[in-house]
């Protein structure tokens, strides 16, 4: 039945920037886990008189990632107020973008990327029960906090296209920076819009549905194939799904009505007076086009391509940048001091051989270097190996009817021999060396 | 000395404090008499500071040398004071104690001034009369049966009155300008950008200016001096260097083109206010300049333009008071705060924004072209403030289009975002004052003060005060 249907899929997404400070105020942008309410000022708690002044760096973090996405950056751009009364919006308005984000049209994954604007959060509510009483609290400590929304065209077909587009666009905002994009502390926020419509039909289906509060790139799936499969069959019951906006509860795996069409905001956007237009130049343009970091996709190339790897080995290593970045520093370091393939050094960290978080690239190095050497035994120690196994029959003995254990009681004697001066591990392979061969 | 150290200018002031020929205190408790006897009758304020309140101020403030030391000043109440209660008029805001100060407050603070009151107002700045508030209404010193014009009329008030030397008022569409002329006081509208707007009650954010009110042009270029600059809490505040207002004051005007719109002397204004403007003309030809005539067409469509621009945007920055943070809730609006809260909210709403919003954003554009192409041919020009002298009580804000028609000459600067100056031009035979404005391109503050200066340095219309 669902092969009947095509989905057609769009994503909006909000990344909050981990700016130093608010978008604008001085406030910390790092809000989380702070004491509620103290995290505030004049500007973000929308005090009567209080201005705007936008963050530069935020703006800027927001170009360059709709540069990284390849959109166009227009020249011209704007803020403006979007006017709706929730409790955890201070000033009645968020500032937000309208009709001149600050970049459109760009592509990821051949998914067209709509635009890319700026904006500020909210507060947020907390449903509690104070003195026995249900009520809701505001806390203001996120109002104003940088807000990156990306927005796609609809060009997602399927739940698993959407994860995959989900998890590139993670990769690059961590690449770039600008961002944890960490979805269990909300600083990526993923809302889904799907539709269905007839295989062969051409157009947008004239319905809708999103879904919000989704926060990992599996329920984001779970929620489109949930979606998808509810809209299928109502159109098998020759019904059209409302156009409304749900939510996802992730206990019980299915989504809910929380907002129909007829409830829709007339936000009333309109340029906001508070803050100047924004022209770039095309000198600022580049000045942040340069100062962007090589993107996964270029990276995954260049080390096919510079260290002869496979795409497969390449794409683990640049799947987080702290990744790549240990292997490359570990690869310069070879190339100086230990000669080791690229291949060893790659298979050491994609298996997980090491803690990349623990151990140094110069340690790795030397591990590899440790395991991976021929053993090299001088003459003087030969004697003492050969003495210590001439000496100790049984122990041969019961090695060599598989009782390889006792290798360490070995290794142990010619240790005290040699009063612990030469290598324990090249002697143990040394004596595993000599006693298989005879 | 004159007998009254109250009708000393500002200069005076800060030379006979330097001189010591009296104290900070003297010259406060001269003020504060000057309140006790006339506040009951003017109302020109809606919060007093306590007089051991001001005196400990004086007391604490570190006797460098300060340009204002000790000078006291009353602010429109609009302006957010740290700890002193700021209701911008409204009830809405009973009782609010800001957190912060605004910083024009501050800047005059750090020059040693000492705030002695917070002035009546329409509330949010909506009106031309003052009459839109939910405190006393000021009244005109020079006729107590009318106003004093607004939305800033507490502090014409107040300075026509001797209860300060100077105030800081707040113009959106002429809301220093017109109770400056009304009570035979000089105001200043500054251009946008050139003072800071942080801490000041937002009405119409793209509008809204920040500027002196005082005796004198001198005394404004005083006080421009001090609250002019980049502010990094404004981002729509200019770079622009501050010029010493005050250094190149008494440059003369020699050769200066003026220019008179035609369109500022239009049928419906009043025959005295004509004549006095024409005569004002006259002393500016004596003194040097060559006066032509202009046109402003675009100031037939100002009137609508603003009546979207400045509800559009007030029905946005109202919202915050929605009851929740602030004590009071939303019943408290006026009727002409709500009327203007909705034509606002319509004009903005999906179907009806290109037809209103957007197309006074055009006539914006329009208005701007009319200005810039007078300045071409002019270095400024110069019409009356308001088309009829100061109504009686209740005869503007029972017909609320009239109410807006009165704003026809002050409102098209605010959308073009020039400087214009108000200053006293004449009286009319009833004896009520008449004003004059002088309006220049963008940042030109300096040459409409040198005019101003070089005007009353000629006339004396400035120095004559209310019987009280």
């Amino acid at each position: 039945m669902e092969n009947k249907y095509e989905p057609i899929i769009g994503l909006e997404i909000h990344v909050e920037l981990k700016t130093r400070s608010k978008m604008f105020c001085g406030c910390r942008a790092d809000w989380f886990g702070l004491e509620p309410n103290t995290n505030t000022c004049p500007v973000c708690l929308g005090l009567p008189g209080a201005l705007p002044v936008p963050n530069k760096k935020a703006v800027e973090w927001c170009v360059a990632l709709g540069m990284a996405l390849d959109c166009e950056i227009p020249e011209f751009s704007k803020f403006d107020r979007k006017n709706y009364f929730y409790p955890d919006l201070p000033k009645g308005y968020q500032i937000s973008q309208y009709d001149k984000p600050f970049a459109i049209k760009g592509k990821l994954k051949n998914i067209g990327i709509t635009r890319v604007h700026m904006e500020e959060d909210t507060g947020k509510l907390l449903h509690a029960q104070v003195n026995g009483e249900n009520c809701t609290l505001i806390d203001f400590n996120r109002s104003g906090v940088p807000l990156v929304e990306i927005v796609t065209e609809p060009d997602i077909r399927s739940s698993e296209e959407a994860r995959i587009f989900l998890k590139k666009l993670h990769q690059i905002i961590r690449y770039i920076g600008i961002s944890d994009a960490d979805m269990e502390k909300g600083s990526m926020r993923l809302e889904p819009n799907i539709s269905l419509r007839k295989i062969g039909e051409k157009g947008l289906p004239n319905y809708k549905v999103e879904v919000k509060n989704i926060n990992s790139f599996n329920f984001a799936k779970k929620a489109i194939d949930y979606e998808i499969k509810r809209h299928a069959d109502l159109l098998e019951k020759g019904e059209t799904p409302k156009q409304e906006t749900r939510g996802w509860d992730e206990k019980k795996g299915i989504t809910y009505s929380q907002r129909s069409k007829e409830e829709a905001h007339d936000y009333r956007y309109f340029p906001e007076p508070d803050i100047p237009p924004i022209r770039w130049s095309k000198d600022q343009l580049s000045v942040i086009r340069k100062q962007l970091p090589e993107l996964p996709d270029a990276k995954i190339k260049r080390i096919i391509k510079d260290f002869s790897l496979t795409e497969y080995d390449s794409t683990i290593l640049t799947d987080e940048l702290e990744t790549a970045n240990y292997f490359e520093e570990a690869v310069k370091l070879s190339t100086i001091n230990y000669q080791l393939s690229t291949k060893v050094i790659a298979n050491w960290i994609i298996n997980k051989r090491v803690d990349i978080t623990k151990t140094s690239p110069e340690e790795l190095l030397k591990m590899i270097q440790a395991k991976s050497q021929v053993v090299q035994i001088d003459e003087n120690e030969l004697e003492f190996i050969i003495k210590v196994l001439d000496a100790n029959p049984k122990a041969v003995a019961d090695f060599r009817s598989g009782k390889e254990s006792v290798i360490m009681f070995l290794v142990g004697q010619v240790m005290r021999e040699t009063k612990g001066k030469t290598d324990a591990q090249q002697v143990k392979e040394k004596i595993v060396q000599l006693l298989k061969k005879s | 000395m004159k007998n009254d150290i109250t009708e000393l200018t500002i200069k005076e002031l800060l030379n006979s404090l330097a001189k010591k020929e009296f104290s900070s205190i003297e010259l406060i408790d001269a003020y504060l008499k000057n309140i006790n006897s006339f506040e009951e009758n003017i109302k020109a304020f809606i919060t007093l500071l306590d007089r051991e309140e001001i005196h400990a101020k004086i007391k604490n403030l570190k006797f460098k040398i300060k340009n204002l030391s000790g000078l006291p000043f009353s602010l429109k109440d609009a302006y957010i004071t740290q700890d002193t209660t700021t209701t911008a008029g409204s009830k809405i805001l009973d009782g609010y104690k800001p957190k912060y100060n605004a910083t024009v407050y501050q800047k005059l603070l750090d020059n040693g001034a000492v705030l002695i009151g917070k002035n009546s107002q329409d509330a949010w700045g909506h009106g031309s009369t003052s009459e839109n508030t939910d405190y006393d209404i000021p009244r005109n010193p020079y006729d107590l049966n009318r106003v004093a014009g607004g939305s800033s009329g507490g502090s014409a008030a107040a300075v026509a009155a001797n209860m300060v030397p100077f105030a800081i008022g707040e113009d959106t569409g002429g809301s220093i300008r017109n109770p400056a002329s009304f009570c035979n006081i000089t105001g200043l509208k500054v251009t946008y950008g050139r003072v800071s707007r942080y801490g000041a009650i937002a009405y119409a954010s793209s509008l809204d200016t920040v500027g002196p009110m005082a005796k004198s042009v001198e005394d404004i270029a005083y006080i421009l001096s001090i609250i002019a600059g980049k502010d990094p809490y404004d981002a729509t505040t200019s770079p622009n260097p501050v010029p010493n207002y005050i250094e190149n004051l008494s440059r003369d005007i020699k050769n200066k083109i003026i220019g008179v719109p035609k369109e500022f002397f239009q049928d419906g204004t009043d025959k005295e206010v004509i004549q006095k403007v024409r005569d004002a003309l006259k002393i500016f030809e004596k003194l040097g300049a060559n006066i032509c005539e202009v046109s402003i067409p675009s100031i037939d469509i100002g009137v609508a333009a603003y009546y979207l621009l400045a509800p559009s945007e007030t029905s946005s920055n109202l919202a915050r008071y929605d009851g929740i943070r602030f004590g009071h809730s939303r019943d408290k609006f006026t009727q002409e705060t709500m009327r203007r809260i909705m034509i606002g909210t319509y004009a903005l709403s999906a179907g009806y924004y290109d037809a209103y919003y957007k197309k006074s954003l055009k006539a914006r554009t329009l208005i701007i072209n009319d200005y810039n192409n007078a300045f071409k041919k002019c270095d400024m020009l110069i019409g009356p403030v308001n088309p009829t002298p100061a109504p009686k009580f209740g005869e503007l804000i029972s017909d609320p289009v009239q109410l807006m028609l009165s704003d026809v000459y002050t409102l098209t600067q605010n959308i073009a975002g020039i400087p214009s100056l108000a200053l006293p031009c004449g009286f009319t035979e009833s004896g009520l004052p008449i004003g004059m404005q002088i309006m220049g391109k963008m940042f030109s503050e300096e040459t409409i003060l040198q005019a101003g200066f070089a005007y009353q340095q000629a006339t004396d219309w400035h120095k004559r005060k209310p019987k009280l």
